[in-house]
């Protein structure tokens, strides 16, 4: 391969519009997109702001957004893309810039502390420990994959389009309550918060989320179908909502 | 500087497996507590191992207890441990792992329900505890989700610079953050160090950007000793192509589901080369390697599956005679278990999984039907800060180190497995400790001068309008480790290496990173300068006086093991001009219990 065009966003802080500016660099067998952008900065652009750490798709820090789709930098190979045009790059569209082609993903970190944590039920073997089937762990292994680069938060309509931010929680953290949830140990009940605090009525399901995450987790499909169908036979089905009525409930 | 300090009883920095355990350890100790992580919360190193735990519990094998754990630590850094550390780790890694399942971790299990354990090289029976090959993951999420339930404050995306001292004692810190640039004070009864390694010392690396030895600098500039500091491992397979991603770690767990080293010849060459330590404990024949790796307990060890040092060493010698792969490694094939079971591509797949993933995605190999390119990278530093076994407290009062960032532990030699249950045992220590020692001691002060002073420092590259960029003396730096401090090493070439690193470290105070404060990396990277050449010299020098080779150090000069220099540990400290002192201290006495140990286990 040769020389290729990137067009990059540069934008010097929110109060910036920003735009993008086009580079041009050498790109050789095997690079990644990560590799062009650092090959950039070192060569034209020392103060080109990039997050990444680990360059091997497994701590999900350099979220960006390739060629238009939401994509992990270190895992998007250069010989992957057309060659025939310059490979625009952009940070996550769905969050603020703090620079160039970082953003600020700390409500993600709020949201989290809002879910209610794990809490397993007693040990339940002799030795103080619990006995697990591997299948219960495998069950839920698929969700315990995550590694939080955010860009099912970055797709997702709700957030992206709507801001909801406040009222939705984001395909990310159904994939955590269905870890929480599907945990062999858990004992907590997440139900009315996913339905009333979470917001999970607003996913109508378009699977986009699952099309961009990194780790291949079937999002709607494995957690969110099946944590909607859960809400809806503990809040909509009619002998349970009777027997609320009667006892007193107040959770509907 | 104008701004309040933010206060706490006790101040973490780093956010790993080690910190995050000390930070809720110190919390439940009723310890007001802070974490400042130089990346985002849960992206730190510890989310990269694969391989898992090690701890004897015994799950396995019942013949594993923690004294053949600690006697399998002490062989594989070869008589350097701190005897004392060794034991308590050996001893309480089986609590901290089941307390990790208790905060929600899952591992993977054996057929009657429990916790399954792997083998790994050097560890006399499976012992690890894992989650396929993410454990890490699995380690830093359970930490990172317990922890932010418990009152802790996170300061995320923050680089500490300076400790700050009060007659002595340690008082605080001084940090700034990625993304503004702005400075921040803080005041801390104590401090725990929990920073991790000093892999981007060297060109090919396992570590990420993060790892330039600020724990290890910020230790060495307050007073404290660090030791070991020769020791640095490389790690036997990392990925060699294509390019961009050579260093990539490729776990041992490969060689543990058994996975072979074949030379161009297609030659085993593992099984031409066995330590007499470890004879007894190794197969003979390719044939009982198998039967091991399917858990027969009459089988011994496969070759593969020896110490990393040994490994990296016969993989150097492969390349070196000529009998490499075509971009410069030797193979490590899986696929061949094909031989052995019927559905081995599910199975590699299932065992394997980031890996399957990590081949495909970056190198477009199949490693259920190809094999693999694989050589020596830097992954991990035995040396560090040194610490009292129990407490974790370095020289400097106040001041606490654990995980990879601290020494003793290791000895010569890391184990593959010894790190996650290191940062858990010696993390909760640490935490628990230093919340002891915050409220036992009285307030302490801060020096409004020194910290003007540090800020005023930490702007200097930034207000340098000309000057050379940071870069090209961090790139400089990297090939010179890489050639001269590396693998193999000879006198000359290290002493070459501290002049050159003189020369280097005079370049960086005139270094200029002009632009903004915000998120700016030629500023960061000129501020790693100084941690990364502290932690260089410390390497290059401690391997000067070990005129030995043992463990992680091979002196081509000295290829063999000598009397002296097993009896004795290198400490590096900051003498009273501001010059690296060296010297040699005996290495912590064993107990007489070890010592028959030991004996007893041969």
């Amino acid at each position: 391969m040769a020389a290729t065009q990137f067009r990059i966003w540069r934008q010097d802080g929110a109060g910036d519009e920003g735009g993008y500016r086009d580079y041009t660099t050498e790109v050789t067998e095997g690079m990644v997109v990560l590799d062009a952008v650092h090959q950039i900065q070192a060569e034209s652009a020392n103060d080109l702001a990039v997050r990444w750490n680990c360059k091997a798709g497994k701590c999900g820090s350099c979220s960006a957004e390739v060629n238009g789709n939401p994509r992990l930098m270190c895992m998007t190979r250069m010989s992957d893309l057309p060659a025939d045009r310059p490979v625009t790059v952009e940070p996550m569209r769905a969050f603020p810039v703090i620079r160039d082609l970082v953003c600020d993903v700390s409500w993600n970190y709020e949201v989290k502390k809002k879910i209610e944590p794990f809490e397993p039920r007693p040990p339940d073997a002799e030795d103080g420990t619990w006995r697990i089937a591997q299948e219960d762990v495998e069950r839920v292994q698929e969700f315990r994959k995550c590694i939080e680069c955010f860009l099912c938060q970055d797709v997702c309509h709700v957030l992206r389009d709507h801001h909801l931010h406040d009222e939705f929680v984001g395909p990310r953290f159904f994939v955590y309550n269905a870890a929480l949830e599907m945990h062999p140990l858990d004992t907590r009940d997440r139900l009315a918060s996913l339905k009333q605090d979470e917001g999970i009525g607003y996913c109508n399901i378009t699977k986009c989320c699952t099309k961009v995450c990194p780790e291949h987790i079937t999002i709607t499909d494995n957690a969110i179908i099946p944590l909607k169908e859960r809400v809806v036979s503990e809040f909509y089905d009619p002998l349970k909502k009777l027997f609320r009525v009667f006892s007193g409930g107040s959770r509907a | 500087m104008e701004q309040t300090p933010y206060e706490y009883d006790v101040l973490v920095v780093g956010a790993g497996g080690a910190g995050l355990r000390a930070a809720i350890e110190a919390s439940a100790a009723g310890a007001s507590c802070g974490v400042i992580c130089k990346s985002l919360l849960g992206k730190a190193h510890t989310v990269m191992a694969e391989g898992g735990m090690a701890a004897a519990i015994g799950n396995v094998d019942e013949r594993d207890d923690w004294k053949v754990h600690v006697t399998d630590t002490l062989r594989g850094g070869q008589y350097l441990s701190n005897p004392k550390m060794a034991e308590i780790h050996a001893k309480e890694a089986p609590a901290r792992a089941l307390e990790l399942e208790a905060w929600g971790a899952l591992f993977d299990r054996t057929k009657d329900g429990r916790i399954l354990q792997r083998n790994f090289g050097g560890h006399r029976y499976p012992r690890l505890a894992h989650v396929g090959d993410r454990t890490g993951l699995e380690m830093i999420r359970t930490l990172q989700d317990h922890g932010i339930h418990r009152g802790i404050d996170f300061h995320m995306e923050y680089t500490v610079f300076r400790l700050l001292l009060d007659d002595g004692r340690v008082s605080g810190a001084l940090a700034y953050d990625r993304e503004r640039g702005r400075f921040r004070v803080y005041r801390a009864k104590a401090v725990v160090l929990a920073t991790g390694g000093i892999g981007r010392a060297f060109k090919i690396t396992s570590n990420s950007w993060e790892y330039t030895g600020d724990g290890h600098a910020l230790a060495y500039d307050a007073g404290a000793d660090l030791i070991d500091m020769e020791f640095v491992q490389f790690h036997p397979t990392g990925m060699v192509w294509p390019p961009s991603v050579r260093g990539i770690l490729v776990t041992e767990g490969v060689r543990g589901e058994g996975g072979i080293l074949l030379n161009s010849d297609g030659e085993r060459f593992m099984f031409d080369d066995i330590p007499p330590l470890y004879k007894d404990q190794t197969a003979d024949s390719a044939e009982e390697g198998w039967r091991y790796v399917v858990g027969d307990r009459d089988a011994r060890r496969p070759p593969e599956l020896l110490t990393r040092d040994h490994v990296a060493r016969c993989i150097v010698d492969q390349i070196k005679a000529g009998k490499g792969s075509p971009h410069g490694g030797v193979y490590l094939d899986i696929a061949w278990i094909r031989e052995k079971i019927s559905n081995s591509e599910d199975h590699i797949r299932k065992k394997l999984p980031s890996m399957y993933h990590q081949f495909k995605e970056l190198a477009g190999l199949d490693i259920t039907k190809e094999r693999m390119e694989v050589g020596p990278t830097t992954h991990y530093v035995m040396g560090g800060v040194r610490v009292d076994a129990e407490s974790q407290m370095s020289s400097v009062p106040g001041l606490f180190a654990a995980g990879e960032c601290a020494a003793g532990l290791h000895g010569a030699n890391r184990l593959g497995g010894n790190s996650l249950s290191d940062l858990l045992v010696f993390g909760q220590r640490a935490g628990e400790y230093a919340a002891a020692f915050a409220s036992e001691q009285g307030e302490v002060r801060l020096d409004e001068a020194v910290v003007d002073a540090g800020v005023a420092e930490a702007l200097e590259p930034l207000e340098r309008e000309r000057g050379e960029g940071p870069y090209q003396i961090q790139h400089e730096l990297q090939d010179l480790m890489q050639e001269k401090v590396g693998i193999v090493r000879v006198e000359s070439e290290l002493e070459e290496a501290i002049e050159e690193i003189g020369r280097l470290s005079e370049r960086a105070r005139a270094v200029s990173a002009p632009g903004n404060r915000e998120y700016n990396p030629g500023w960061h990277t000129a501020l790693d300068l100084h941690p990364l050449l502290v932690v260089s010299e410390a390497v290059a020098r401690a391997g000067l006086m070990r005129r030995e080779s043992r463990g992680a150090q091979f002196r081509d000069d000295y290829p063999r093991k000598d009397e002296h220099f097993g009896k004795v540990i290198i400490r590096v400290a900051r003498g009273a001009d501001g010059e690296m002192v060296v010297e040699e201290i005996p290495v912590e006495p064993m107990s007489d219990e070890l010592t028959r140990l030991v004996e007893e286990m041969g």
